[in-house]
């Protein structure tokens, strides 16, 4: 005799129940998080609200690149230090992808000093916390730099303990002036990024070229290119598939960790976004813009580079 | 078959050291140049750090911090808990050591006993602690060395059901430990904001890193499965969690945590920090798990199926061993970055070894003691870490031969 199967086992009927189960599941748990929200929240008077942005912020930031002094609203402190995590977020892209692909590059070299120095760099940066190789930068290498004449100096560039000087530079009173001055705490910022990315860049440039199969290189050999066009034109463009991908995530994480600028007092938006919190009280507004930042940057950055994958791709008939 | 390929390669050419080492950095002018740049710029380098290290550096603002380093500010007259408690770790590290090595010393084993030995008779003393103290780390090391032999030689004794279980017992001992650490149950009660330094480091990378694993599986089997509702609740949690810098996050759970949950049932900072860290990795765990999943043939399940086991079984009998191997490096470098990702804590106020490190050099008695201080602590992070990548290496190469063992 068979069996009778209970309806619920039918396998057009199982996984919908076990889906609703889970969703109800879920449901539960959010509406008992969002009302006990409202319920704390109006015991505390910070229902959800917005008007805040508009009142003066009361606090100064060290440097903006929108004209922004401390009477002026939260809004603008909250964009001027999004504005300032994107311009370091830009500038170590670019510093650590540059310096990532030179050293994952130079583990290929012939020269097995250069090799071997390449290995012990990203060995060593990538065991050791990020944040506390930033206080390291900033603290002891940074803050120890000499100021005035003594200052580290090369045309166009002049390395200070009162920041980094771009441009024709010229000492009045013992002070450096030249059209652009960057901070320490966003050039300590930048070095740090643009050195923990790049070991991390390094090895996704190595991974890459390693992929690309060794007849490719026999073959740009065997038709007489030599080993610097044989990287340029045979091995990198197909060494990108896989490269780019890898690149993205690195980006992302780049992107997520300049928000340890609130370490080194550098005025990104998170850093902002704390001395907001501190001031207002207002916690799930100022998360909600943070992540929601955060949120769009990743966003930009896959965008950016998804388009840079379907370019480096394979196209086949 | 093999060794008759063997016979069929060319002769090795035999090169004198003088040639493989001319070869290998003076192969030609440029080469040699830039050989010669570096050597020069590497040699400068060690000089001035040597001189640095030996002569300028006052390293007695670690001997005089080290407990404060260690333990944070744990009550004197409770520490015995803790000596306890490593000799509970050494007893456990030792006979899973020798159970995953038996008989076999390779060079690795060799070098991470003599590094271990050499730390042991350095460490405490460079620290200037008595002379009782530097003895109990001898006693504990030998311990640790003395099961690791003995476990080795029985290994083969063992019954296997007792060899699969093994890892099980890891978050007994966890809990344990924070049994010991905590109090309750007769012993003292340390509170929480007692507990600092490398302690504290250890307390919620460990709870993180036991936890994150079932969460990050149970995420990486929504994500891959068949049923929508469940594929895009994993997915939204995954991704919103990978979109966020954890210092938000964490911030989230200091300030929002205590509005979510009902009125007093918010645990304390030390644990919602843990839980953040939780929260956090097991996204990253998910994700590498998912690849581990990913990369088991179709061919695997339905075998499965058509020998009649039910999803269950066919995850925890075939498709789960397998797709663990595959996952195996990834998971540890997770387990790495979660293990650095723990001094974030020091931004939200929690004094773990980071946090600990800079009170000490807020101390006026020790101001601008900033590069020793840092230096010992990446030395330490360091070690931590390339320990963890060369384990995994060790069972990575482990499981490979198991693996290729069963294929033949």
């Amino acid at each position: 005799m068979r069996a009778r199967i209970p309806w619920w086992r039918h396998r057009r009927v199982l996984p919908w129940l076990i889906q609703a189960a889970a969703a109800l599941l879920v449901l539960l748990v959010i509406s008992a998080l969002i009302s006990n929200l409202v319920v704390n929240l109006s015991a505390a008077g910070l229902l959800l609200s917005w008007r805040w942005l508009g009142t003066p912020a009361g606090f100064d930031l060290g440097e903006t690149l929108l004209p922004y002094g401390a009477g002026d609203p939260y809004w603008l402190a909250l964009l001027s230090g999004l504005l300032n995590s994107l311009r370091v977020i830009a500038a170590a892209l670019v510093g650590a992808t540059a310096l990532g692909t030179a050293v994952g590059l130079a583990s290929f070299s012939r020269n097995a000093l250069l090799r071997s120095l390449a290995r012990v760099y990203v060995e060593v940066i990538r065991n050791c916390p990020l944040l506390m190789q930033l206080l390291f930068w900033y603290f002891v290498v940074f803050l120890g730099l000499p100021d005035g004449a003594s200052a580290l100096h090369l045309p166009g560039v002049v390395l200070a303990k009162s920041g980094l000087h771009l441009g024709p530079a010229a000492l009045v009173d013992g002070v450096w002036r030249a059209p652009i001055r960057l901070s320490l705490e966003f050039t300590a910022l930048l070095w740090a990024l643009v050195v923990y990315s790049g070991a991390f860049i390094a090895e996704v440039v190595r991974g890459g070229v390693q992929a690309v199969p060794p007849g490719q290189w026999e073959a740009a050999r065997s038709l007489g290119l030599r080993p610097r066009d044989s990287l340029a034109r045979i091995v990198l463009p197909q060494a990108l598939r896989v490269i780019v991908p890898g690149l993205n995530n690195q980006y992302i994480a780049l992107a997520k960790n300049s928000s340890l600028a609130v370490a080194v007092g550098y005025g990104d938006l998170y850093s902002v976004a704390e001395t907001t919190l501190n001031q207002t009280g207002r916690a799930i507004e100022v998360v909600l813009i943070v992540l929601g930042s955060y949120l769009l940057i990743d966003l930009a950055i896959s965008a950016l580079m998804n388009g840079l994958n379907r370019l480096v791709q394979l196209h086949e008939r | 078959m093999s060794s008759s390929r063997h016979q069929q390669l060319p002769p090795q050419e035999q090169l004198s050291a003088l040639e493989t080492l001319r070869l290998a950095c003076f192969a030609n002018p440029l080469d040699g140049l830039i050989s010669l740049a570096l050597i020069s710029a590497v040699l400068a380098a060690a000089w001035q750090l040597l001189r640095w290290a030996l002569l300028q550096a006052q390293w007695g603002v670690i001997a005089a911090n080290s407990t404060l380093l260690a333990l944070g500010r744990y009550p004197e007259p409770q520490r015995w808990r803790l000596w306890l408690l490593l000799w509970l770790l050494s007893t456990v590290a030792g006979l899973s050591w020798g159970l995953l090595r038996r008989q076999s010393w390779p060079r690795n084993d060799l070098l991470a006993t003599a590094v271990l030995t050499g730390l042991t008779l350095w460490a405490p003393a460079a620290v200037a602690q008595p002379l009782a103290v530097q003895a109990h780390w001898w006693g504990l090391t030998a311990w640790l060395l003395l099961l690791r032999s003995s476990a080795g030689a029985m290994a083969a004794r063992v019954p296997p059901p007792v060899l699969q279980c093994w890892a099980l017992l890891w978050p007994v001992v966890y809990v344990s430990g924070m049994g010991l650490i905590a109090g309750g149950l007769g012993l003292v009660r340390v509170p929480s904001p007692l507990w600092g330094g490398l302690l504290l480091t250890l307390i919620e990378a460990c709870f993180a890193m036991l936890l994150c694993l079932p969460l990050g599986l149970a995420l990486a089997l929504g994500r891959s499965s068949g049923l929508p509702l469940l594929r895009m609740g994993a997915v939204a949690y995954i991704e919103f969690i990978r979109g966020a810098p954890l210092i938000t996050l964490l911030f989230l759970g200091q300030n929002i945590l205590g509005f979510l949950l009902p009125g007093g049932l918010s645990p304390d900072r030390i644990w919602r920090a843990a839980w953040v860290l939780t929260v956090f990795a097991s996204a990253y765990v998910a994700e590498a798990l998912r690849a581990g999943l990913a990369a088991i043939p179709r061919g695997q399940v339905e075998a499965a199926r058509s020998l009649g086991l039910n999803t269950a079984q066919t995850l925890s009998h075939v498709v789960l061993p397998q797709a663990i191997k595959v996952a195996l490096p990834a998971l540890v470098g997770q387990f790495i970055s979660l293990l650095q990702d723990t001094t974030l804590l020091s931004l939200i106020g929690l004094m773990e070894l980071l946090g600990t490190a800079r009170t000490v050099l807020a101390n006026p008695e020790f101001l601008g003691r900033n590069a020793e201080v840092y230096v010992v602590l990446a030395l330490l992070f360091w070690c931590c870490c390339a320990a963890l990548g060369l384990g995994s290496r060790a069972l990575e190469v482990r499981l490979n031969r198991q693996r290729s063992v069963a294929v033949r």
